[in-house]
This record gives C-alpha cells, structure tokens and sequence, in this order.
C-alpha cells in the first residue's frame, strides 16, 4: 500500500505533529503530578493527627539557602540548553556544571537535614505519622532530584569528553522540562511541609 | 488493494532455529510482536484466573461445601480478581492497542518502541511476582501462600499484624511493577497518536479506536499513577514501619480506600473505554456504514474520561461518608450514564438501515450493547446510595460489575480477537466453531450473571466461602456454577479454534471484511516496517475513498 491517491487538492500547508519527546515528557510530568498530588494529599490529611510527638513545629527549619539553590537551579538549565542550542558549548558546559552543583548541594542539604533529625532528634519514618508522612514526601522529592542529578551528570561527563553538540539541545530542552517540574514540585512540598504544616 | 513489500536480504524467516526465533520475540521493540506477546500473555492469565473462578463456584454450588478450605477461598478471590483486572484485562486491551495503534494511524512502529519492550516485561514480571507468591509467600512464619485481602486490600488488613508473611509484599510489589508498565505504556499510547499520525490525519481524521485510546491513555496516567503511589505508601508501612494505614498510629484505612477508589473506578473506563473503540470498528464495518455521530462520538469519551475523574466513593458508600459526599458521588454517577448512554445510541444508530452481516466480531458486538446496557442500569442502581446501603458488598455488585466486565469488556474482546485475528495471523478462524463459541459462552454467561443478581437481593454478602441452606439461595448459586461450565466449554472452543486456525486455516488475504481503516491495506500480517511508504490520508475511511474513487468520503466530510 502506497498511499491514498486520489486526486484531491491537497493543502499545501507541510504535515508538522508536535515533538515526540515534548508530548511524551509532559505526559510523563502528568503521571508523576499525580504521583505526588496523592503524596501531598497524604501529608496534608496527616498534618496534626500524630498519636504522639515530636511535631513539625519541633524539628523543622526553614531550608532556604538550599531552596535557593534549587530554584535558582532551573535558571542555569535554561541557560545552559539555551547556549547550546546557539552554539556555545564551553557556555553551555559552564552552565550545566553549575546546575549539576547547584542540584548537588541540594541533595546534600536535604541529607544533612535528614542526618540531624535522625540522630540528634530521634526522628525516623516509623515514628510516627509525622515521621512516615515527611520522610515519604520529601524522600520522593530527593528521589527525583538524584534521579535528574545522574541524568544530568552523564550529560556533563559526555560534555566533558567533547560529545555534546547543538544539535543535541533538543534532548536536553526535554529533560530540562523535567528538572523544572522538579523544582515546581519542591516549591509545592515547601509550602506544605515547611510553611503550612508547621 | 495495492500492497507492495520491501525484499529483504532474508530469505524466509521460518527456515531459521527455533531457538534464534524465540530469541527474536524476547528481545523484539517491534510494536506487532509486542502486541501479540501482551494478547498471549493475558489468554494464559485469563485461565489462570477462570481456573480461580471456577474454584470458588465449585465450592458455592451448595451449601456447607468441603471442596476448599476458608483460606484456600480467600486466597482464590483475591487472586481472580488481581489477575483479572491487572494481567488479564488491561494488558489484553493494551496489546490490542500496541498492534493496532501504528497500523491505524499509518505510521511504523510506536514513538518509543524500546519503552514499549519496557512496558511490556514490567507488567510480565509483575504477573510472575503475584504468582510467585504461592511458592515464597510463606516467608518465615508459616502464615500460608498467596495473597487473601481481596483485590481492593482494605486497611488495616494488609498490615504486618493481620497479614504476616510475604503474600501481601508480593501482591503490593506485583501491583506497583505492573503499574509502572502501564504507565509506559500510555505515555506511549498517547505520544504515538498525537506524533506519529501520517499526512492528512487529522484529530479529526482519526479513526475512533486512536480516539479512544487516547482517552485511555490519559485515564491510566491520571489513574494507575495515584494507585502506584499508594503502593508504594503500603510498601513503606509493611517494609519500613510507616504508618500511613496504621489506624492505631492515627493513620486512616479510609485513607486507602479512598486512594484504591481514585484508581479503581477510572480503571473500569480504563478497561471499557478500549472495548468502545472495537465496537465502534467493528460495528460500522459489518453495518456496511460509517459510524453514526462521529463528533459526538469523541465528545462523549472524553467527557466520560473527565467524569470518570470524579465517581470514585460511589464505592465508598457503605462506608459512612457526610450526606454531602453521599449527594455529589450520586449525582456525578448519575450522570456518568449521560455520554455512556448518547455512545450506544450511536452504535444502534450505525446499524439502523444497515446491511448488518451477522459474523462471529459482530455478535459479539451486539450482545455487548445489550448486556452493557443492563450493566449500566444496575450501576445506576448501585449508584443511588440509599440503594446502595442496601445492596453494597451482596452477591448483586458482583453480578453487577461481572456484568461490565465480562458482558461488556470480554465480549468485545472477544469480537476484536476475531475481528483482527485474519490480520495477526495471516489465516481465517473457523466462523461454525466461532458462532459455537459465542452462543456457548452467551448460555453461560446469562445462566451466571444473570441468576447471580437474585442471592444478591436475597442478602447474600459477597466473599463468604459458604452458607447456610435454607435462606432461598441454593438453587440460585446451583445455576450459577452451572453457566460457568457453559463458559468454559466456550473458552475451549475458543481456544480449539485459536490454534486449529493458526494451523489450518484459510489465507485471510490483506482486507477479509471489505472495511476502511489503514491496517487493512497492508499484507496479513503486516511486514516488520508497517507500510513500504507512508500512506496519506484525506478522510475517515481512506480504504473507502481507494475504492470508491468516484464517491470519496472527503466530499462530505
């Protein structure tokens, strides 16, 4: 079968469909959106119903500098794919080395926060409800941030060899979609752990 | 038809080892062998899970029965149900899909063929790990095989107190690997219809069965995605000592129920809305007309998709919920039925005044439209909660959801197997041993489900392994273990017919019905790449403007 030949005048406008790995990257941004939307309902459910302490309001500090951190993270990716896609790779290696730190430092913010409530505050997940509900939801975050943050080391190691080019900043504009969600997630567990729930 | 094939340097493909071909279906991303294995794999579960049925029938067929133990029957509800709904129906309905999908939108494979490979051995093991259960579920304390909280696992039945052993760990895990691949496989479903669609096909241009799985699709992402994530709440309780279901640590088990019901009514139109889009293909082929109301065709599933959203504690009311919760979840019920019901009037409107040809697919059709509509009336009836405190947990939702789910789901399947089975095959299945088959498991199927309403409004209580004589429901159980022997010869000869056709049976040539889609432009089976070249379409039916060049479909359209 070759094609449908019959004689029509066909439209002249060219045959253009959106970009496999957008549609297939916001379809997968929405299952992990919900994903998380049960988590924070989870949490939200919880907050106050702990049979016995410590409490949020206890333990927990405000985590800017590594909010911050984060946040600022999703600026230097833009920047990073944006250089690439005009060409500059040594920009685009600067960029994307500094979202790797940036990320980086992240991460181990959250283990140092996690290391001080464990062993000086005697808070784990089977605690209680507050314990199990925190650890979940921050946890899943910090999942998908190592998740990202390998992603993203693989793409500086095969920058650092000389592999990257423009042509690649497609793929990396993709995944870029994923390392936002990811801070559009931790603004949302931010507000609901830190600010609301405490 | 024209149907030109590349030569490839093979010579023929079957002179090969039989190890090296077996070894190409493991290793395969080509979206037609991967179909093929999903349909495979859920034919194998689907009697594996009719075998658990027949189990517990066996043992209701009269009262005080010794044929299995209390425990052997909890264990046999909980593993028909999983193995229904998760490795039967949903990977039947996607491999249907991953086969179909490329063929009807004229492109060559799906947009991600190795996530679809993925896709397809997460939800293979996870089926192995829920029946890996009956060998590693004892774990160290002895506490028996197999997983026994039933499919929906209410808390805090699935905690370590009540459910010692690993039963329950391999039913979680089975259930969050299987979920993963679903996921997968709609994030592929739904990017291979909006990016892969050849020239010409527009939203518009689609035939329903793209349609329709593209609802599904978004109906599993927006569905199975919350059921994962409680999955992996329940893993973090019985692995880690959390206590998100622990009710005496403050944790909800109306929580769960709430989470599994957010999933578990989606899923019903995850599972039916496939079924729609066969009967929407094969309905207008054997009417010898063009769908009724295609528009509204596809402004009725994707309202029933958003709708879909938003029913899911119609299964919660027994449960307790404030006279506000009862209201909405009515109503929103209520009118669930509204775009449900404008669908089947499209159907009999498409074959009002047709030349219907009473085959073996399209039988099947039409007693989907009759027993779906019984389904849809007594879900109506369950959806009213003042009746529902009534009925809720009898033997009547049971009747009622077997009534969507086998009348409704496994009919059409049925029907699609023997609608597309000349294309995946290459030959004709038997149509004497077909109509065999379907009047064989209609007996069946009306003499279990129908008979199966009364023990319900008796006030029979579903999951009991037995009961009492004397409350008027002997006779009734009687004749419902009776219809499932008329299903399984129904099934046997389904399956006779199966392999006696792949053996013997006639060639099917590329195009068997005369029908429009672009699948049956290509040989039977289709070559590894699909199409030589792309087709370009320019309406609904581009194998009907081919045809009928002097009256194309895109004049009127």
């Amino acid at each position: 079968m070759s094609s449908v030949a019959v004689a029509r005048p066909s439209n002249e406008s060219a045959w253009v469909l959106p970009s496999r790995g957008r549609v297939g990257m916001f379809t997968l941004i929405a299952a992990e959106s919900a994903v998380f939307t049960i988590f924070v309902v989870a949490y939200i459910y919880y907050i106050g119903k702990s049979l016995s302490g410590p409490t949020p309001k206890d333990l927990l500090e405000l985590p800017i500098f590594s909010t911050v951190c984060l946040l600022s993270s999703s600026l230097t990716i833009h920047l990073a794919v944006r250089a690439l896609r005009q060409g500059r790779v040594g920009v685009f290696g600067f960029w994307w080395f500094l979202t790797m730190a940036l990320g980086a430092i992240f991460l181990v913010a959250t283990g140092r926060e996690w290391h001080h409530l464990i062993y000086e505050k005697g808070l784990t997940i089977s605690t209680n409800l507050f314990g199990t509900t925190y650890y979940s939801l921050v946890g899943l975050h910090a999942f998908h941030v190592t998740v990202g943050l390998l992603a993203i080391a693989l793409a500086m190691i095969f920058t650092l060899l000389g592999k990257v080019k423009p042509e690649h900043s497609e793929r990396l504009d993709v995944f870029s979609l994923y390392w936002h969600f990811v801070d559009v997630v931790w603004v949302i567990v931010f507000t609901v752990v830190y600010v609301i729930g405490r | 038809m024209a149907s030109d094939t590349i030569a490839l340097g093979i010579a023929d493909p079957d002179a090969r080892p039989i190890g090296e071909r077996l070894h190409d279906w493991v290793v395969t991303v080509d979206h037609k062998k991967l179909g093929i294995l999903y349909i495979l794999y859920s034919l194998l579960m689907l009697v594996i899970g009719g075998v658990e049925a027949t189990i517990m029938r066996i043992q209701l067929i009269v009262p005080h029965n010794h044929f299995v133990s209390p425990q052997v029957f909890n264990r046999m509800f909980t593993m028909h149900g999983t193995t229904m709904i998760f490795f039967v129906a949903m990977p039947i309905l996607f491999g249907f899909g991953t086969y179909l999908i490329p063929l009807m939108i004229g492109t060559r494979d799906m947009a991600f063929p190795r996530l679809n490979a993925f896709s397809f051995w997460m939800t293979a093991f996870g089926g192995l790990l829920l029946y890996f259960s009956f060998i590693g579920g004892n774990g160290l304390y002895g506490a028996g095989n197999a997983p026994d909280v039933g499919w929906f696992a209410y808390a805090p039945l699935t905690s370590r107190a009540f459910s010692p052993g690993h039963s329950t760990d391999f039913w979680t895990l089975a259930i969050l690997v299987s979920g993963i691949g679903s996921i997968g496989t709609a994030v592929n479903f739904i990017t291979t219809i909006l990016c892969m669609r050849c020239p010409g096909m527009t939203l518009g241009k689609m035939p329903l069965l793209a349609w329709l799985n593209l609802v599904t699709g978004g109906l599993v992402i927006l569905a199975v995605s919350p059921l994962t994530a409680a999955q992996i709440m329940l893993s973090i309780d019985r692995f880690l000592g959390g206590h998100f279901f622990d009710t005496q640590a403050g944790g909800a088990a109306v929580l769960w129920m709430h989470f599994f019901w957010i999933f578990g009514h989606p899923e019903v139109y995850v599972l039916i809305i496939p079924c729609f889009a066969f009967a929407s293909e094969i309905i207008p082929v054997f009417s010898r007309k063009p769908i009724f109301g295609y528009p509204v065709m596809v402004g009725a599933s994707v309202a029933i998709g958003f709708i879909s959203m938003s029913v899911w504690a119609h299964h919660m009311f027994t449960v307790g919920m404030s006279s506000y919760g009862n209201a909405f979840f009515t109503a929103t019920t209520m009118v669930i039925a509204v775009p449900t019901g404008i669908k089947i009037f499209n159907w009999i409107g498409t074959m009002w005044g047709g030349k219907i040809q009473f085959r073996a697919p399209m039988l099947f059709c039409i007693g989907f439209l009759f027993q779906f509509l019984i389904a849809g009336l007594t879900g109506i009836m369950l959806g009213a909660s003042p009746f529902n405190w009534q009925l809720g947990n009898s033997y009547f939702v049971v009747a009622h959801f077997h009534y969507v789910i086998v009348g409704g789901i496994l009919f059409t399947v049925f029907g699609a197997f023997y609608y597309w089975f000349p294309k995946m095959s290459g030959r004709m299945y038997s149509e004497a041993l077909a109509k065999w088959h379907f009047w064989l498991f209609l007996i069946g199927f009306h003499l279990t489900f129908d008979f199966m309403h009364i023990p319900g409004m008796l006030g029979m209580p579903r999951r009991i392994y037995t009961y009492e004589p004397g409350r008027g429901w002997e006779i009734w159980n009687l004749i419902v273990t009776i219809g499932v022997f008329f299903q399984i010869a129904g099934v046997l000869v389904f399956v006779v017919n199966l392999l006696w056709s792949l053996l013997k049976g006639e060639p099917a040539g590329n195009d068997p019905w005369d029908a429009w889609t672009l699948e049956w432009s290509t040989t039977s089976p289709p070559p590894d790449y699909n199409y030589a070249t792309i087709p370009v379409v320019e309406s609904r039916r581009p194998l009907w403007d081919l045809k009928h060049p002097e009256d194309p479909d895109w004049k009127y359209e």
